[in-house]
């Protein structure tokens, strides 16, 4: 019993590192500017596309570079490509709605959602991709536990991020910005930082990271089509939610949490189907309980 | 008076006009088919609007309720009346789904009352998601592949029936100190409650009857296709209601029939676009709110949706 228990575990650990790096960015987007970022859950599918263009280009040179160097370019390209479709997104969708009601810039996001997968389906066709195998999937036995590389990677490239990243807001100039926004918006700019700059900064590391999660995503579940950024999306955006929204290191809690829920279910009950209700009912009674989430801030709002 | 006597006459118009049209082959049956969509999505858009539009909350999940109607409608008609009986009293069954589905309103109603913005509009896509699981897993109603073997009951006179019923209670909830209230609401709910308006219980009943709605245009939905499945209740069913809601404009009654006939007839009109047509919706979506962020008629009414002004 105690090895499937901790094999679970494990695959739940591989599964919520995805959804704790997209998590982050609706997270990001949503303690500086206030709003839900739908097209979130697309802009990963993005990446995810743009890291097997990369990778199937590189594998196509006649180099035969080795699966590691193709995994870094990968995800460097696929980074940044997406980082700047982020600011592009920002700077031409959500920018000129800065001033207007807040459900306008909501509704504009859930059409940039729509919008890309369906620009991608228009232009790729709703034909599944297969994610060629860059990292060998052969299980090492480990005490009873089967360990593959990729999943020892997808671990230590999410660790990876989640560090640099908390470094990055708790210790450098650029996050001190991104705090002070999320803190007090009107005060910043009287600080002398540029409100512009750091909304920009936030949604390129928010997409960048998105694509990692992408890249990893695809190894590990090589089935790629225009829509997988719904359900994706949509359970990260969930993490974000219980781990409380605008909460860097709850979107990371959050992520762990979803992932062991899509994981224990089919455990408990009879079918994977009722994974999504778990997820929903878990999310509606925290909403009810504790509606800023686990880690979020409460609201005073009533007088 | 004369005002009403015209109100009348136009609606005994458009009545005779939906049972003559169709019976009479001067519209071909495709176009007939697209009024009825038209129709039922004029009901959603108008019960969508009573929340996100006047009450100023932000519901993502109204297909879910939408498919709480067809559901039960559909299964009032399949297993429980006699078949014979089902046409007449096809206007039972249909309220009998849209009671049930405003019951169903309530579980989104009660956290309303602690939780606003943002997370309302998380519990209302929670509820939605769980709506669509439940019936992906009930194998009795056929689970993900759907349920169907009910009779087409919908036709165009009922579609414009059930349309100028829902404009006409709309209209009179809009209007009455119900209305003012969830108006009140929306400007400010503290101001609304220092101000004697009941929040709770006008919360209730705008979830209450803005589901209700949703149940109705849910069964002529399920009755005009013969066959529903989850799916097309899912998220993406919802994103419509939302678009219409905001092309047409937000808190206006005649902002929601254009919504809804102008994005019904903008995707039919874009069919040979094929593929590409589900990718100039949402550009045209997000002009629209770049350019004109209230939509087409935002908080404004038609004169013939006006309230008499009555003089000093």
């Amino acid at each position: 019993m105690f090895p499937i228990i901790a094999q679970n575990i494990l695959n739940a650990l591989q599964l919520g590192s995805v959804y704790a790096l997209i998590a982050l960015g609706y997270t990001m987007v949503y303690g500086i500017l206030t709003m839900i970022n739908f097209a979130h859950g697309d802009i990963f599918m993005v990446g995810c596309y743009l890291s097997l263009a990369a990778a199937l280009f590189l594998l196509g040179l006649p180099l035969h570079l080795p699966a590691g160097l193709i995994f870094l370019g990968a995800l460097l390209f696929s980074m940044l490509l997406t980082a700047i479709l982020g600011v592009a997104i920002e700077r031409l969708a959500y920018r000129p709605l800065r001033q207007a009601p807040r459900v306008s810039a909501v509704i504009t996001a859930l059409g940039v959602g729509l919008f890309l997968e369906n620009f991608t389906l228009a232009i790729l066709g709703p034909e599944p991709r297969h994610f060629p195998p860059l990292i060998a999937m052969t299980p090492w036995q480990v005490g009873g536990l089967s360990l593959t590389l990729l999943q020892l990677l997808i671990l230590i490239v999410t660790a990876l991020i989640l560090v640099l990243l908390d470094l990055l807001v708790r210790r450098t100039l650029m996050g001190m910005a991104m705090r002070a926004i999320s803190d007090n918006r009107p005060i910043v700019p009287l600080m002398g930082v540029s409100v512009d700059r750091v909304i920009s900064f936030t949604f390129a590391l928010g997409s960048a990271i998105a694509a990692a999660g992408g890249l990893l995503y695809g190894l590990a579940y090589p089935v790629l089509d225009p829509y997988m950024g719904i359900r994706i999306g949509w359970w990260a955006f969930i993490s974000a939610v219980v781990g409380g929204i605008g909460n860097i290191r709850g979107a990371m809690l959050g992520g762990f949490i979803l992932g062991a829920v899509e994981i224990l279910t089919p455990m408990v009950l009879p079918s994977s189907t009722y994974r999504d209700f778990v997820a929903f009912s878990l999310l509606l009674l925290l909403l009810v309980f504790k509606p800023t989430g686990l880690l979020g801030r409460p609201l005073f709002e009533r007088v | 008076m004369q005002k009403r006597v015209t109100i009348l006459a136009g609606v005994a118009f458009l009545l005779c006009l939906a049972w003559v049209l169709p019976a009479s082959g001067w519209l071909n049956p495709y176009l007939v088919m697209i009024f009825m969509y038209v129709g039922i999505n004029m009901i959603l858009t108008l019960s969508l609007n009573l929340v996100n539009g006047y009450l100023g909350e932000f519901s993502v999940g109204h297909a879910g309720f939408m498919a709480i109607g067809a559901y039960v409608s559909a299964i009032l008609t399949v297993w429980v009346l006699p078949r014979p009986w089902a046409p007449w009293l096809f206007p039972l069954v249909l309220v009998a789904g849209g009671l049930v589905t405003a019951l169903a309103g309530l579980v989104v109603a009660f956290p309303s009352f602690r939780t606003r913005g943002d997370y309302l509009a998380i519990v209302t896509l929670a509820f939605n998601m769980i709506v669509k699981s439940i019936l992906e897993n009930l194998e009795i109603l056929g689970g993900p592949r759907g349920f169907l073997g009910m009779p087409r009951l919908t036709n165009l006179p009922w579609v414009v029936a059930w349309v100028l019923i829902t404009l006409f209670l709309c209209r009179n909830l809009v209007y009455s100190n119900v209305g003012r209230g969830l108006m009140a609401i929306r400007e400010d709910e503290l101001a609304a409650n220092l101000t004697s308006v009941d929040t709770r219980r006008l919360k209730i009943y705008a979830f209450l009857i803005s589901a209700f709605f949703a149940g109705i245009a849910g069964g002529l939905f399920a009755h005009l296709l013969q066959f529903i499945n989850p799916r097309s209740f899912s998220i993406l069913k919802s994103t419509d209601m939302l678009v219409m809601v905001y092309l047409g404009g937000v808190g206006s009654l005649t902002g929601s029939l254009l919504g809804a006939a102008i994005f019904t007839l903008l995707l039919e009109a874009l069919r040979p676009l094929g593929l590409w047509r589900w990718v100039v919706g949402p550009l045209l979506l997000i002009l629209l709110m770049i350019f004109r962020p209230h939509g087409i008629m935002g908080f404004r009414e038609a004169p013939w949706l006006r309230t008499v002004s009555r003089e000093p």
